[in-house]
């Protein structure tokens, strides 16, 4: 088949509040944008077809796949990724929470988890147990963390309140 | 992924002027099951046209009670809208029976609709698909065919619908409103989605130039006995080997309107109204869900592999209108059966 046009197109995203500007195809997906483009490797590919959840981002504050997302097609919103949530210093609560209940092995999936994780709070709708499960079934583990990971998300949503590490 | 040309319209009537004027252009709304269709070579559209910026996300009551949702509602935005909770949890049920959290935040009402088959077949481009690419066969009747239509299926094409909400959306009965360059029509949803036939690669009545506005649902009183049970082969983020929707009204144990969707198991949403009569009026008892599953399943055909979906069915139409009966719908995250 014939190639149709490959005229770049301008974006412009906020990104961990900051502004950032790219010329890209328009086949190009917000994951791949976010990896190769802007070298923010913490968002992962796993499946790049939406069904294992390790390229969740926050885009003006929901969680979605990025990798089903045409980055053209979100010109101009404010994308949150793993780099902006935390520091080495100063882990975000649901990180502390994470190593705490040791919610993963090798962490593959993790930024998507915590991504997840942050979307699901803020969305306020998962209260219990098995309501939190429901609603991170799109981000699977293939290390089996299952159990940690919904402990540590229970406690931050049971005490938001910032923790201090030890 | 192809490339091809990206095009943002401003106007409806833009975005149907260019489907018009070219047959390979294709409408991008949440692009879930679009993005991914093209990264496995599914689909080659020449344009996208990205129609996010229509006014079409609102969700509002009609006149008569009703309900209107625009096309480019996300899933997650109908399953939580307050006049959805309250008076259609049928729907809120079965779009929370689908997919992940990230998925329904970004997919929408109208690329539910139209969402294609999951068929393995269908999205494996080294292998023949009548669906795909016309005329080539289907290897899934006497190949890999677990998860396949046991109603209404062809031999040209045994593929499922794997949409929850639209099984929803059958039993709650919905016009699909939808507009061409002669202006609007609507669509009601059992003519909406087609049965294959000898043209499985049109899975819908919809026309390459028109649009979809958004779905009317009909009026539906408050709290009405309802459940959406989904059986699949993990608890969650999986497409149903078979799913219920169950809508009851009861007056003093006798039954007066009984409207029950199957989904999982056809080319689009299985319902069947003339059976459904023969609940009316009669009491809310296993013998009469029984005697009207198997009705429902009467001209049901097996597969060399997924026979075992037409006992499943039976029982979880059976099961359905019990938990609806009961007033106790199947939980989405309690995944108990009670």
């Amino acid at each position: 088949m014939e190639a149709r046009s490959n005229t770049a197109v301008g974006v412009t995203l906020t990104i961990n509040g900051v502004e950032r500007n790219a010329s890209i195809e328009p086949c190009v997906t917000l994951l791949d944008l976010l990896r190769e483009e802007f070298h923010l490797t913490g968002t992962k590919k796993g499946c790049d077809h939406g069904q294992c959840g390790a390229c969740t981002v926050l885009v003006n504050g929901t969680r979605i796949n990025s990798c089903l997302v045409l980055a053209v097609s979100r010109n101009g919103s404010e994308i949150t990724t793993i780099e902006g949530i935390g520091t080495p210093d100063e882990l975000h609560p649901l990180q502390e929470a994470f190593v705490r209940h040791d919610a993963l092995q090798c962490g593959y999936c993790t930024p998507g988890q915590i991504c997840s994780a942050i979307g699901l709070i803020s969305e306020g709708r998962a209260k219990t147990r098995d309501e939190i499960r429901e609603a991170m079934s799109g981000n699977l583990c293939r290390c089996g963390a299952y159990i940690g990971i919904v402990d540590a998300i229970e406690e931050v949503m049971a005490a938001p309140k910032r923790k201090t590490v030890p | 992924m192809r490339r091809f040309e990206y095009l943002r319209v401003a106007s409806i009537n833009q975005a149907i002027e260019r489907l018009s004027d070219e047959p390979g252009a294709k409408l991008l709304a949440g692009g879930t099951n679009l993005v991914d269709l093209m990264k496995y070579d599914v689909a080659t559209p020449t344009t996208i046209i990205d129609i996010n910026d229509l006014p079409l996300r609102e969700i509002s009551e009609t006149s008569d009670g009703g309900l209107r949702i625009g096309a480019l509602a996300t899933n997650s935005d109908v399953a939580f809208h307050p006049v959805v909770e309250n008076r259609y949890p049928l729907l809120a049920s079965a779009i929370l029976a689908g997919a992940s959290a990230q998925l329904r935040n970004v997919a929408t009402v109208a690329g539910n609709l139209l969402q294609r088959t999951r068929c393995s077949y269908f999205y494996d481009v080294m292998t023949p698909c009548n669906k795909r690419t016309p005329g080539t066969g289907c290897p899934a009747r006497n190949g890999l065919n677990r998860n396949h239509a046991i109603l209404g299926a062809s031999q040209d094409c045994v593929a499922t619908h794997p949409s929850d909400m639209c099984v929803a959306l059958a039993a709650i009965g919905t016009m699909i409103i939808v507009q061409g360059p002669n202006g609007a029509r609507s669509i009601s949803l059992a003519d909406f989605h087609r049965l294959p036939g000898d043209t499985p690669e049109q899975d819908t009545t919809l026309q390459n130039n028109e649009i979809i506005l958004g779905i009317e649902l009909t009026p539906a009183p408050e709290f009405q006995r309802y459940s959406y049970l989904k059986i699949r082969d993990r608890l969650s983020y999986a497409f149903a080997l078979v799913s219920a929707a169950a809508l009851l009204t009861i007056d003093d144990g006798v039954i007066s309107t009984a409207h029950v969707a199957l989904g999982g198991v056809a080319h689009k949403p299985w319902r069947d109204t003339a059976a459904e009569v023969v609940l009316v009026g009669r009491p809310a008892s296993r013998g009469n869900f029984d005697q009207f599953a198997s009705m429902l399943l009467l001209r049901s055909d097996a597969l060399s592999e997924n026979g075992f979906k037409i006992e499943l069915a039976r029982r979880t139409v059976v099961r359905a209108l019990e938990q609806a009966a009961s007033r106790t719908p199947q939980s989405q995250s309690d995944k108990h059966i009670h």
